[in-house]
């Protein structure tokens, strides 16, 4: 498995909104937003609901579980902080909450299929904790 | 619609453009399109421009003006990506029709350095919840919209390779071209080295630098003007998303191009050119099908079975589309208006269309996000 500990690639430039988000990722939690009038989970983080426009939002712990929509293997990363890493995988996962995330796919074979079951695996780079995915079974 | 474009000017593409700057190549198409419409600069009333000039980020309209030395009465940024080019245009059209102004100059361009040119840091979504997880820059992002095709359709990397090839097929007919005398094949643009699996590097638009302009009047100017004029005669436009990972299920483009249509009282079987937004090879197989030219996911089927040269059954991107032409940044959006103009005034020599009387031009914006569709005819 790659070594992401000691590679310096760019962090989350993080925001008083979403703060809770990556707090919660130290201390091992995927917790989303979610709407107090109208239930919808929401991804990524914001100070109003985009389903219904209600500003009363809670956060809650998601499953962390959801399916890959598609992916792609990245040869030559627009940033080249990560060229050291190619060919490496990132997709959009649709979680079992509704929303979906653009993610890191951790994988050795790069073999992936249409709406494969896919699970969070947290990766530290930096002192971050960052929701990667990888299939499970 | 009361407007038409009487003016056209674009600068041949180049791959670096050694000492000049944004700015001095928007004055240069400027004039190129004052001098096109035999109009002189106290003609131009209004202006509309791209949301960053190389040299300044913000103001732009009015750094724009004072350094073409113009005093216009309506102005504005039109921030649409891709889709900024057609975007100005019925813009324009509705700023004359409301009276703000007659005859308004619509500009981008791009200067291309070599070397790496430093991008200013932002807090955006998309820096904070994709670049962190290696996903970075419009391709990896087309990448996941064609990867999501071929996985809900079926669709074949040759069915999208055929597209870049006929592309180019066009550009040969097309001496301002960037793939002039360039011509590939299939099998060149399979085998070129994958950028970001299952996206090609022949797939892409290669970045170049240039510049277009195209000017609006009324049509009551229109009547008087040097060259046959191009009317606008329908629009249509959407706005969805702008990171991929939050694209809907139904992309834009399913909107825009049936309500411009709609607008002008036209199918799509009447349109003499297709004049595509083609960043990418998939960005055209999306349009094929929202356009109704053939059933979602079936875009395959339809570029195997009909030609799309000057002279065949659906002439599309006659100019060689930016991936045969070059991208200049914004203004290859503008590359599909200026094509669409040359041939419905009957000016496209080499490849003109016959007969050509009605056009369907696009713009493309972000990741499939920002999306205007026009209509345009060589009568009101
Ligand atoms: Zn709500």
């Amino acid at each position: 498995m790659t070594d992401f500990q000691n590679v310096s690639l760019p962090g989350p430039t993080i925001t008083p909104i979403s703060q809770p988000f990556w707090d919660s990722l130290k201390q091992g939690a995927f917790t989303l937003q979610r709407c107090n009038i109208c239930e919808g989970w929401i991804f990524y983080p914001r100070a109003h609901c985009p389903h219904c426009f209600s500003q009363s939002l809670r956060w809650e712990e998601a499953s962390g579980r959801g399916r890959l929509k598609t992916w792609s293997i990245v040869h030559r990363p627009g940033n080249p902080a990560w060229q050291k890493l190619a060919p490496y995988a990132v997709g959009v996962v649709e979680l079992e909450e509704g929303p979906s995330i653009l993610t890191h796919i951790l994988s050795d074979t790069h073999q992936f299929d249409y709406l494969q079951k896919v699970k969070v695996n947290m990766i530290t780079t930096g002192d971050q904790p960052l929701p990667f995915f990888e299939v499970y079974s | 619609m009361s407007a038409a474009i009487v003016g056209i000017g674009e600068l041949t593409p180049v791959r670096y453009s050694e000492g000049k700057t944004t700015l001095s190549l928007i004055a240069e198409s400027v004039i190129a399109a004052l001098n096109d419409a035999g109009l002189e600069k106290e003609d131009i009333d209004g202006l509309l421009v791209g949301p960053q000039v190389g040299e300044t980020p913000q103001h732009v309209p009015a750094t724009v003006s004072e350094y073409l030395g113009i005093e216009p009465v309506m102005s504005n940024t039109v921030d649409l990506g891709g889709a900024t080019g057609p975007g100005m245009v019925w813009r324009a059209a509705a700023a004359i029709q409301m009276g703000m102004c007659d005859t308004v100059v619509c500009v981008l361009a791009n200067k291309n350095e070599k070397g790496e040119v430093l991008k200013s840091p932002n807090r955006n979504p998309i820096r904070e919840f994709d670049v962190p997880f290696g996903a970075s820059g419009a391709n990896t992002s087309y990448a996941l919209l064609k990867r999501l095709h071929m996985e809900q359709y079926g669709s074949t990397q040759e069915d999208f390779a055929k597209i870049a090839y006929r592309a180019r097929e066009n550009a040969q007919l097309n001496p301002k071209a960037i793939f002039h005398g360039k011509p590939n094949s299939v099998e060149d643009i399979l085998q070129s080295p994958m950028i970001a699996d299952p996206l090609h590097l022949l797939e892409i638009v290669m970045p170049v630098a240039g510049g277009a302009a195209v000017i609006v009047t009324s049509e009551k100017k229109a009547t008087a003007a040097k060259h046959k004029p191009v009317f606008l005669k329908g629009a249509g436009e959407k706005i969805t998303h702008r990171a991929v990972s939050q694209a809907p299920d139904s992309l834009p483009f399913d909107y825009s191009i049936p309500r411009a249509l709609k607008q002008a009282k036209v199918n799509i079987e009447d349109m003499d050119l297709l004049s595509l937004y083609d960043c990418y090879t998939s960005v055209v197989a999306t349009q094929l099908e929202s356009a109704g030219l053939c059933a979602p996911g079936k875009f395959g089927d339809f570029v195997r079975d009909h030609s799309f040269a000057p002279d065949g059954e659906y002439p599309l991107n006659t100019h060689g589309g930016q991936l045969g032409f070059g991208q200049a940044d914004l203004a290859g959006g503008m590359s599909h208006v200026v094509e669409a103009v040359l041939q419905l005034r009957g000016e496209a020599e080499g490849r003109q269309i016959p007969h050509a009387t009605n056009a369907l031009v696009t713009g493309n914006g972000a990741t499939l996000s920002e999306t205007t569709a026009l209509i345009l005819g060589g009568t009101p």
